[in-house]
């Protein structure tokens, strides 16, 4: 394939660049494909030809649908040469090309003579081709061959038709689960790695049966597994039945923990480590269970292999967020990490040891991290940043070195992340540690005279705004800010005269000088949309007549008053008013108040499971939204008013069922509604006239006004039907429901898809629901929960005390109460420090009517593990604040 | 159950690469449809290739992260190695199989591992993936039967191994092993 242009440069460096593949053409190749259709075929010839082609999809060319076909049916063609080397590399090219189904019939009778035939080789490889192109209605057909061939005594065979049964699992998982007695069998297999593909397959196949996967956990953990990959795989699997037996309460032994111990003094030392990793993983684990599995990870720790070290120092780095103590024995061997080549180790060493370091070692720390700066990406420099802003927090005396460090850092290179990473860090000690806040703002001052980051420069003068004139010299700051009106891009100017009027508002003393300043601003020339000048007009009217006179109390709300409603939604709510033109103001109230956090949560239908390689789920639509164009197309349910909140979906059904059914609740000012969400998993049936019968004995404050049935439900295809009940206004009404789905069902006929014109009635008993205090509460956060709960009126705080009995943990206690009450933990509270003995949890949220709630709990617990807890709540209504002690009594 | 937590289920790799010294593509087989495009997958090797070049995995097998997958790799003249899998897989269990597929083609190759001879006998190397991984799947990790089983394949006189029967490729194999070891 000499070509005349490439030559010159053969003789520059011909060594270097020579390829056999150098000037391939895609049509060439294409051309020299027709030596398949020779009558005489030539095997070495072919087999070149198909690398060619092999070459080409790899480098990611791609071939045209008639390209495919034309190669896919020369290709088939070659199974009349009997070279092995030509009919391994067919096997290849044919999955490559993933022919369609008409075409796969072309070489399915080629491929099951291989299938049974006496070479090991071609057994195998048919297995795993046909298994790759078929698409299920060929699998009937083959399946014996497949069940004999789980049992092959040739590893390889067996091998092969373990892994695609694993595959086929994902698209027809009936026909697979019919094969668990071969299964069973392979996994007695003295082949290492059929035991392997046995014992996951055999897991796949009953991982909804808990029983069944106990029982294979148990037997194997006794048996012998002969390969380190499937011991690593029983480990998963018996950490799973772990999980789900949870803790003796008797003896408080943990099943199978012995098990997983015995494994740290496997040969292998990837069970060694797979075992470590899942001791560490367990839930509640104790100081007890977790050391031998540290003591194995401190020794991976110095080993010459950085594969090694990179898995046992990650380890170690997650178990120090939740039991720093026990890590501390490694600390020694973490400081030796510092300097290792591999940067990865070195960062996850730095900041396990920033985690686990005391008092007295955070100065040592600082020096080494110094030098350790300087030489590693911004993305490593984050996290350590991030570690040093929890040790700051964890160590407030040393703020000091830590600030001056950050300080330093700010002033040197670095992207937008990495300087915006300094500055939250930066930001939230100057917000924790009174004592860090001079300091802290005048490095943020600094940092912003020479920024290159607008983004950054607008949120430390917002900061600066707030913050500043509460220090004991304000003035010092003006210089800094006003240098940005003078300096800056308009974005930036615009913060600026914001942060100044904020001055003027607060420090009586500095505003005739404001004044002055802001007045500059006035001749702002250089501005396309005019918002310096707008700004500056505004604050020059509120702020008063520029005399040193206190301002007035709305002015400082104006200014200085939190936006409490989620920007995004007012973002939306916005564009929706621009894209409608009306001659009616803007009202702030409609905008909704629920934070959108939570995806919906869908179960998928049986067969449908993704695959573990699959893409990652498209990026969560906001529920609510979804939820509220549902309805709004309902005309049924349109003078409801506005949606106040919306469930997370409860399942009514098992998984693996017929038909699945789950709830959402959504709670309207006098109505609830009932979305039924219904996925039929039946192909042989067609649902009709789906509603769902609900006795609301057990709810009595509801009345039912309306159900929107669902006239057809096919196979597969999630439908909703609705209930809408009433209740009285502003009660939180609670009750239990019990529900049953009522259909007509009709036959299909999966071969044309077409039903039967007869159906017959039939029912379905769901689970019960209830509707409880929680469903009337929404998830709000507040920012700084201190100003919040201090601008709350205190005559409308209600105060108790209850007794929570003896408790497990506190954890678990806070999070019962957390949940009971439905609201947003506030600051990072929610999570309560290893065995701690005492904790204040912060929420809040908005009762419905659009009542502000927040909450502080404070639980203690005593020797005996009893738990107590006071819960102070402080509303916009009195009323609402003893709602909440009521949710607590009775719950 | 459907959205189990990845380690529960059977470890997987999402894809094998094996690039030249320049991050060009040798030959690479992709698992995982996290990658869905040829850009996306050009773009992937590109920002592994860059983070892994200036660091030294000649010896041992070296481990990076790159957007929430591990990669362990190993390179040896002007061959880079890679192995990638997600975060909650056992790193070890990904450097068996890198291990695995480097000494397989360290055999296939009779020692002569570069660039040149990797192009020259690329139907060995496609061979050689496809033993060890299916569809995601280990399929096997010792690298003499790997080797093994991509050598009976050879097609006449003219294939490298040819002249080696499969006892010599697990002479050499044995013989590579005792020499890892004692480095």
């Amino acid at each position: 394939m000499a070509q005349p242009l490439v030559k010159k440069d053969d003789d520059r460096d011909e060594e270097a660049d020579y390829s056999p593949f150098l000037g391939i053409e895609k049509g060439a190749v294409l051309q020299d494909a027709r030596v398949f259709n020779d009558p005489q075929l030539d095997a070495r010839r072919c087999s070149q030809v198909i690398t060619k082609l092999l070459y080409l999809l790899n480098q990611g060319d791609s071939f045209t649908k008639v390209e495919a076909t034309e190669v896919f049916f020369a290709v088939t063609k070659l199974f009349q040469s009997k070279d092995n080397g030509l009919r391994r590399m067919v096997y290849l090219i044919i999955k490559d090309l993933s022919p369609s189904a008409d075409e796969v019939i072309i070489v399915t009778s080629s491929l099951m003579k291989d299938m049974n035939s006496r070479t090991d080789m071609y057994r195998a490889n048919a297995i795993r081709v046909l298994c790759r192109i078929t698409d299920g209605t060929l699998l009937t057909q083959i399946e014996r061959y497949l069940k004999q061939a789980i049992v092959d005594k040739n590893p390889v065979v067996a091998s092969a038709a373990l892994v695609s049964g694993i595959h086929l699992l994902q698209t027809t998982p009936e026909i697979v689960k019919r094969w668990s007695n071969e299964v069973q069998e392979a996994v007695q297999s003295r082949a290492a790695l059929v035991q392997f593909h046995a014992l996951a397959l055999l897991h796949q196949i009953r991982q909804n049966d808990r029983l069944a996967v106990s029982k294979l956990v148990t037997s194997l953990t006794k048996g012998t597994v002969r390969s380190p990959l499937a011991q690593c795989l029983l480990i998963r699997y018996t950490s799973q039945v772990i999980r789900e037996t949870g803790v003796n309460s008797q003896t408080g032994d943990r099943p199978f923990y012995d098990y997983l111990e015995s494994c740290l003094r496997h040969k292998a030392e990837m069970v060694i480590f797979e075992a470590a990793k899942a001791i560490t993983e367990l839930s509640n684990v104790t100081t007890r269970e977790l050391t031998p599995a540290i003591t194995v990870l401190q020794l991976l720790l110095s080993s010459s292999k950085p594969v090694l070290r990179f898995a046992a120092v990650r380890t170690l780095n997650k178990v120090a967020m939740t039991h720093p103590m026990a890590v501390t024995n490694c600390n020694i061997d973490m400081e030796s990490l510092i300097s290792d080549q591999n940067r990865s180790i070195a960062t996850l060493a730095i900041t396990t040891l920033l985690k686990t370091g005391n008092e007295s070692s955070v100065d040592r720390l600082m020096k080494q991290i110094t030098n350790f700066m300087s030489d590693i990406a911004d993305e490593f420099k984050i996290v350590v940043v991030e570690a040093i802003r929890s040790l700051c927090l964890k160590f407030p005396l040393k703020y000091r070195s830590l600030m001056n460090f950050l300080s330093n850092i700010l002033r040197e290179e670095g992207g937008f992340e990495y300087k915006k990473a300094i500055v939250d860090s930066i930001v939230i000690l100057i917000r924790d540690i009174p004592d860090a806040k001079e300091s802290g703002l005048l490095h943020l001052c600094e940092f912003i005279e020479d920024c290159e980051f607008t983004y950054l420069s607008t949120q430390i003068l917002h900061f600066l705004g707030n913050e500043g004139p509460k220090t004991s010299d304000p003035s010092k700051y003006i210089r800094y800010i006003y240098n940005r009106v003078i300096l800056e891009n308009a974005t930036v100017r615009a913060s600026a005269v914001s942060t100044l009027a904020k001055f003027g508002a607060l420090v009586d003393s500095l505003k005739p000088r404001i004044f002055i300043l802001l007045r500059r601003c006035l001749f702002d020339n250089d501005d396309e949309v005019s918002v310096v000048r707008d700004r500056a007009t505004l604050y020059l009217n509120s702020l008063g007549d520029g005399s040193v006179a206190e301002t007035d109390k709305d002015v400082k709300e104006f200014l200085f008053g939190s936006l409490d409603i989620p920007l995004t939604n007012m973002e939306t709510t916005l564009r929706n008013y621009a894209q409608n033109p009306t001659e009616e103001p803007f009202d702030i109230d409609s905008v909704p108040r629920e934070v959108k956090s939570l995806p919906l949560v869908e179960k998928k239908a049986p067969g449908k499971k993704p695959t573990p390689l699959g893409p990652p789920p498209p990026a969560p639509t906001s529920a609510s939204d979804a939820y509220e164009r549902i309805l709004s197309t309902i005309p049924e349910f349109a003078n409801f008013g506005k949606l106040f909140k919306s469930s997370v979906p409860v399942e009514l059904t098992e998984a693996e069922t017929e038909y699945a059914v789950n709830v959402v609740k959504h709670i309207f000012d006098h109505h609830v509604v009932f979305q039924y969400n219904c996925t039929n998993t039946i192909p042989e049936q067609l649902l009709e006239n789906v509603t769902v019968i609900v006795d609301a004995s057990e709810a009595e404050e509801f009345s039912e006004v309306g159900v929107k049935p669902l006239k057809s439900l096919p196979y597969d295809t999630p439908a909703q039907t609705f209930v809408a009940f009433e209740r009285p206004e502003g009660v939180p009404s609670v009750g239990k429901f019990s529900n049953t789905l009522r259909f007509t069902v009709k036959e299909v006929d999966t071969s044309t898809g077409e039903a039967e014109d007869d159906g017959v009635e039939d029912e379905y008993q769901l689970e019960d629901f209830e509707v409880v205090a929680a469903d009337y509460i929404l998830k709000v956060g507040v920012s700084n929960f201190r100003n919040a709960w201090e601008s709350m009126d205190p005559d409308t705080e209600r105060v108790d005390e209850y007794g929570l009995g003896p408790r497990e943990s506190l954890v678990e206690a806070v999070n019962a109460v957390i949940s009971l009450l439905g609201l947003q933990p506030c600051e990072g509270t929610e999570t309560v420090p290893n065995n701690s003995r005492s904790h204040t949890c912060l929420l809040s949220g908005v009762y419905i009517g659009n009542v502000k709630v927040l909450v502080r709990l404070s639980f203690g617990m005593d020797s005996s593990k009893e738990v107590a807890m006071k819960l102070a709540v402080r509303s916009d209504d009195v009323n609402v604040s003893e709602a909440l002690h009521e949710i607590v009594a009775s719950g | 159950m459907a959205t189990f937590l990845s380690h529960e289920t059977c470890p997987t790799i999402k894809n094998i690469l094996l690039l030249d010294s320049e991050g060009k593509r040798v030959a690479v087989k992709y698992y995982s449809d996290e990658w869905p495009t040829n850009s996306a997958k050009l773009a992937f090797e590109k920002s592994i290739f860059s983070k892994t070049q200036k660091t030294n995995a000649r010896t041992e097998a070296e481990i990076t992260m790159v957007e929430n997958n591990i990669i362990v790799y190993k390179f040896i003249q002007d061959l880079h190695f890679f192995v990638t899998g997600g975060d909650e897989e056992n790193e070890l269990i990904l450097a068996t199989v890198l291990q695995g597929f480097f000494d397989a083609v360290t055999l296939l190759l009779r020692n002569n591992v570069d660039q040149r001879e990797a192009l020259e006998n690329l139907d060995m190397i496609l061979l050689c993936l496809d033993e060890i991984v299916d569809g995601g799947i280990i399929l096997e990790t010792d690298s003499s039967i790997i080797a093994g089983k991509v050598a009976t394949h050879s097609i006449d006189d003219g294939a490298p191994l040819s002249e080696q029967t499969i006892s010599q490729a697990l002479a050499t194999a044995r013989e590579h092993l005792t020499r890892s070891l004692l480095k």
